[in-house]
């Protein structure tokens, strides 16, 4: 493994339901080194869209330590937090998440409203995510006008177009039929091997999980399995 | 960093009928609100206007108005006579002595009666009063039975158009003239010759004596003179003043009562406000908690919903203003309380009503989006994305 851009230590997570403490997850370690496609997979319940959200900075755990690229984000503050997920951390979510009032091209601009660029360069970058994804033809279309792979490929356009340190991806397949659900995941695949973006996927997808480098089980709060895929 | 604009209009955009409902109801409490405060513009604009401020206004001391007052002649000749009272080119003094007598006629349309001015007046009557000029027929000839009529008294009352004759003060009367007094409340009366109508009314006494003052700036060593000269019983207003006054008491009560309506109904305006936001925050749960994953902060979601809010408020202000500007076509009469005549005036809208009235729209919306935009803002990320 490379030099690990996220380290996790002792990470513990509880939710409480009806006055009771349902752990999510227990004492978990885990290192991502930079560059991995790492494929999160368990059943539901196994606390690995938890796992996502403490990593990607918009959950906090009970306990335990959590380095991303050598800063420790559960000591951050809000505001912080908020400013260090605009820098490092892009997301795709299962349903696209898109403004529907925004056109593709605001839409992936929108990070960049966080930081200094002025408007010309925010557009120059934005027009350049979308050719990225092929849809440089479609920078003026809303969301509705759109297919749902079209609209992930956006999406994706929107986490890359900061240059983030990771890429957390929560289910990008699960609302798509199986060639739109292909075409994703070849993006990402690329995005991986060309760009050298680390990812890092939650999924149910058997199919989805085999175009990962590697593979990490996850039942009852605790890490099962950590495979390479084939 | 704030959301661009454009996100907040565009939503706005995109729940058209809910924007529109919303706004609507806004629309019509501003038009209630510019209305009123055009209503009271037009009311003090229409009474200031009767008066000159270069005119002095003399009556009986403590009567507040003509139709209260009397002035003997005694005492009307002793005003006259001040130095401070500008000579025409004739070398006479500029003075009207006049008398005020308020009569009962029928209404055009409805028929119904209503009290109308009737004002017998000196010679200077019209030098006096520059706004008021004859604009059809020719004016009363001094001690005849003839009449002439303001505009917005030939308007709104039976016969008294141009050529028709009249009875009151137990006498016929022919309407020689009709004049127009520039939107003042001079619109409102009949004028005459004031000793014909002394005698037909049977009054000894004049209402009130009107100069014009040789100087604008001797008309407080005029005050002082009439009022401790020990043979006059008699008070002195500069003309401008005293409509002034006239028209406090009516302004007052349509500024209250409207007001009081206006901030009742935005209570019911403000709670449609805050539905549309809430329901709007319900519906964008998901967005709000992907602009925080991005990384905008609390205050970012806050501001972009209270913008919002005011977008809606402010649209809803504008439509108002704009209907409520409509109502400047418009003339309307009621009794003025003060002098019990019936007088005639328009809506005005001012600058300055247009903008209090989008302040009161801004606030509106920013009032009813607070609690919605609070609730937007304090959303925790993971439970807002779970509403996807």
């Amino acid at each position: 493994m490379n030099d690990p851009v996220v380290e996790i230590r002792g990470l513990a997570k509880s939710y409480r339901r009806g006055g009771q403490i349902v752990p999510v997850l227990e004492a978990l370690d885990l290192d991502i080194g930079a560059g991995d496609f790492i494929a999160l997979m368990g059943p539901s319940g196994s606390g690995k869209s938890t796992l996502l959200n403490i990593i990607a900075g918009i959950d906090k755990p009970d306990r335990g330590t959590l380095r991303v690229n050598g800063t420790e984000i559960v000591r951050l503050r809000e505001a912080e937090l908020a400013r260090w997920r605009a820098q490092h951390i892009g997301f795709i979510f299962q349903f696209y998440n898109l403004m529907p009032v925004l056109t593709a091209a605001e839409n992936v601009e929108l990070p960049l409203l966080l930081t200094p660029l002025g408007r010309g360069d925010r557009r120059r970058r934005a027009e350049l995510a979308l050719s990225m994804v092929g849809l440089a033809d479609r920078m003026t279309h809303y969301p509705s006008e759109l297919s749902g792979g079209q609209q992930q490929r956006v999406a994706i356009a929107r986490a890359i177009i900061t240059d983030p340190t990771l890429i957390v991806a929560d289910e990008p397949t699960g609302d798509l039929d199986r060639v739109a659900a292909g075409e994703i995941l070849d993006l990402m695949v690329r995005l991986n091997a060309e760009a050298g973006k680390t990812i890092i996927m939650v999924t149910h997808d058997q199919r989805a999980a085999e175009r990962a480098r590697s593979v990490v089980h996850l039942e009852k709060g605790m890490i099962r399995t950590e495979t390479d895929a084939p | 960093m704030p959301l661009p604009l454009s996100y907040n209009v565009r939503n706005l955009w995109a729940r058209k009928l809910t924007t529109a409902l919303t706004a609507g109801g806004m629309a019509l409490v501003v038009f209630v609100f510019a209305t009123v405060l055009m209503l009271e513009q037009g009311l003090r604009d229409t009474l200031v206007g009767t008066g000159s401020y270069d005119n002095a206004l003399v009556i009986r001391r403590a009567a507040g108005t003509e139709v209260q007052s009397t002035v003997d002649r005694a005492q009307a000749n002793v005003v006259e006579s001040r130095p401070e009272v500008a000579l025409g080119p004739d070398g006479a003094p500029l003075v009207s002595k006049e008398v005020v007598v308020l009569i009962s006629l029928d209404k055009r349309g409805s028929g119904g009666p209503s009290n109308v001015v009737i004002r017998g007046v000196g010679p200077a009557a019209l030098t006096l009063r520059p706004q008021v000029r004859i604009v059809e027929g020719r004016t009363f000839r001094p001690g005849s039975s003839e009449i002439i009529v303001g505009r917005g008294i030939a308007e709104r009352f039976q016969g008294t158009s141009l050529g028709q004759r009249m009875k009151f003060g137990m006498r016929e009367w022919t309407v020689v003239g009709l004049f127009d007094a520039g939107g003042s409340g001079f619109d409102s009366e009949i004028w005459g010759d004031s000793d014909q109508m002394m005698q037909a009314f049977r009054r000894t006494m004049f209402s009130s004596v009107v100069l014009r003052l040789n100087d604008t700036t001797a008309f407080p060593r005029l005050e002082d003179a009439l009022e401790s000269d020990p043979r006059l019983t008699v008070e002195a207003k500069r003309e401008a003043v005293f409509y002034a006054e006239q028209s406090e008491t009516l302004a007052r009560f349509i500024r209250i009562l409207g007001l009081t309506l206006s901030v009742i109904f935005s209570i019911g305006a403000v709670i449609g406000a805050m539905i549309t936001m809430y329901a709007s925050v319900a519906n964008r749960t998901a967005e709000i908690g992907t602009l925080r994953a991005l990384g905008f902060q609390r205050g970012s979601i806050l501001t972009a919903f209270l913008v919002e809010a005011v977008a809606l408020g402010l649209a809803g202000g504008v439509v108002g203003v704009a209907a409520a500007s409509a109502m400047q076509l418009v003339t309307i009469s009621t009794m003025n309380w003060q002098s019990f005549s019936e007088i005639a005036f328009s809506f005005r809208l001012t600058p300055g009503i247009t903008v209090a009235s989008l302040g009161f729209a801004a606030t509106m919306g920013l009032v009813g989006g607070v609690l919605p935009a609070a609730r937007a803002a304090r959303l925790a990320i993971v439970d807002a994305l779970r509403a996807a």
